[in-house]
């Protein structure tokens, strides 16, 4: 027995390997960075700094995620709701195929995507214009911040929509049809059945979208336009502009917080729900 | 709900198909809108490849044609230069994260492994930070090493990210498994390795080859690593793309956008053939 497990532990060891030396090590590396002087200090100088030039950018991108999110769980949490209710069929498949489109378009396709098409003169702002909607003075653009929350929450919502979806359908099915014998609507299923015992699965599709929306440079630097922008794009720039490490990974490690608040947050909300806190 | 209603009186069943014929009209909208805002940008980009000049104010191109697939399909041009070295990176990629996470996958889908939640978790990580900044500072630490600007760092670093795809599905994919198979071929007189390839891993290939396509898009889209590793000496078609496209030239852009999703459409239609739902569900346990 012994010997099989030492065996099965090299079998792991080149993937752990590499994952320890090309995720783990940078991973520390850049929190190191962030707390120390060149000579190996203890330092807050390059937190203070990175605050300095960068607050309005930091909390530009804790607006920018809050609302993607927010507007992520409301939306895939009504497709959810609309395939896994819906008494019309036909409905339902045809929004299960429709809302899985983005799943596999990269953010870098997505971004160019919008770029055209959100712009002021883009196809978007035609469509209104060719439809009677607007007139061409009227037309703005939206790459900016609304752009960017545009793209986030277009190309997430896939993502979220089939984790909740399957949380859904994954429930007991008897409990549905009881409250609907006892003459409950549909909106209180909903509300007061389903959204209570899925909500740990919104919560780890809202913690991964906002991972995910705080790791894409693509999108910032392509839809932002101007400043206050995103963090990703200062990141960027403190490096290849300055090759300044230690402010882009106070930024780095700012960021992290951030993912690292919102979990807690959920964490501390689901616990106090049962009761714990 | 439609047997329901014909139990009712007269008057509740017109009030009620009132009421759902009004919901139906409601969701038909919302699926309507939902398309738009789906297609409107899909459209958009269909359109820029084929337009060759397209200004403002002008609702729809004043000119379409093909001159500049001409331009990108050229044996010169820098698209089909960064479109082989993408295809190139991301089929090494495959291989070394196929080389890593089949023993690996194999080993986690004993239940008797030690502390498997923490390997499990281990191979996570790298999609439960924000990585922009592991990107930054591996880029400094291959700087080190001669690796910026190498073909090996490039593939190193899209590999890590691959990794979580490709062993969390090799783990459901030895997990689905028949451990009867694997113990008769035992009992019959055959070695571990022999048993390995001629009984275990045939059986987990669909699961292997979907974790294969899982982590060649990956690798084919990733933006942010190569941004950082790769540039300015390797350029792949994501790399292309942004360049084109802060350069202004959306028609290369939106082409290249366009190379882009041909493979992650038609990979979408081979994985719902070869990813199984009793597969899926062992995702993850």
């Amino acid at each position: 027995m012994r010997s099989s497990t030492s065996y099965n532990l090299w079998l792991i060891a080149p993937a752990a390997l590499m994952v320890g030396l090309f995720f783990l090590y940078p991973l520390f590396f850049s929190l190191y960075s962030a707390i120390t002087t060149d000579e190996g200090g203890l330092t807050l100088a390059h937190l203070e700094k990175a605050f300095e030039l960068y607050s309005n950018d930091i909390l530009f991108t804790i607006i920018i995620v809050l609302a993607s999110v927010v507007l992520l769980a409301i939306l895939s949490i009504s497709i959810a709701a609309l395939i896994t209710l819906s008494p019309f069929r036909s409905i339902v498949s045809l929004l299960g195929f429709i809302y899985r489109i983005p799943l596999f378009i990269p953010f870098i396709v997505t971004a160019q995507m919008m770029r055209t098409f959100l712009a002021k003169n883009g196809l978007m702002n035609n469509a209104f214009i060719a439809s009677g909607m607007l007139t061409p003075l009227e037309t703005v653009s939206f790459l900016g911040w609304s752009g960017i929350i545009i793209v986030f929450v277009w190309k997430q919502l896939a993502f979220c929509t089939l984790l909740i979806t399957g949380a859904m359908a994954a429930l007991d099915e008897s409990q549905i049809r009881a409250a609907r014998n006892l003459g409950a609507s549909r909106i209180r299923i909903l509300f007061q059945i389903m959204l209570p015992q899925i909500t740990p699965t919104i919560g780890v599709a809202m913690i991964l979208s906002t991972v995910t929306i705080m790791s894409v440079l693509s999108v910032p630097l392509m839809i932002g336009t101007g400043t206050p922008t995103m963090m990703a794009t200062d990141m960027a720039f403190r490096i290849n502009s300055y090759g300044d490490y230690h402010v882009a990974n106070a930024l780095g490690l700012v960021s992290y917080l951030i993912c690292a608040g919102l979990a807690w947050f959920y964490l501390h909300q689901s616990l106090k729900e049962k009761g714990a806190i | 709900m439609v047997n329901s209603i014909k139990y009712q009186t007269p008057l509740l069943r017109t009030f009620l198909l009132n009421k759902m014929r009004t919901s139906f009209w409601i969701q038909c909208i919302f699926i309507l809108l939902l398309a738009f805002a789906l297609f409107g940008p899909i459209t958009n980009l269909l359109i820029w490849t084929v337009a060759e000049t397209w200004y403002f104010p002008h609702a729809l191109p004043s000119e379409w044609g093909f001159k500049y697939w001409h331009q990108v399909f050229n044996p010169y041009s820098d698209v089909s230069g960064s479109l082989m070295t993408s295809i190139f990176i991301a089929v090494l990629t495959v291989i070394v994260c196929l080389l890593v996470s089949v023993p690996a996958g194999y080993a986690l889908s004993k239940r008797s492994m030690p502390f498997r939640a923490f390997w499990m978790l281990l191979f996570l990580i790298p999609q439960a930070f924000p990585n922009l900044t592991v990107y930054i500072n591996i880029a400094r630490i291959f700087y080190d090493f001669g690796l910026n600007g190498t073909l090996l760092g490039v593939v190193l670093v899209h590999s890590v990210h691959g990794l979580m795809f490709s062993v969390w599905i090799s783990v459901a994919a030895f997990s689905s498994t028949d451990p009867m198979l694997e113990r008769a071929s035992r009992n019959l007189g055959a070695g571990p390795v022999y048993t390995f390839f001629h009984i275990i891993l045939p059986q987990a290939m669909p699961g292997i080859i979907a974790s294969c396509i899982f982590v060649f898009l990956e690798s084919l889209d990733e933006f942010t690593g190569t941004f950082f590793v790769g540039a300015p000496d390797i350029t792949t078609l994501p790399l292309l793309l942004y360049t084109a496209s802060m350069e202004g030239n959306y028609q290369i852009a939106s082409i290249t956008a366009l190379i882009l999703l041909i493979p992650s459409i038609g990979f979408m239609i081979i994985i719902n053939k070869f990813m199984k739902p009793e597969m899926l569900s062992k995702i993850g346990k």
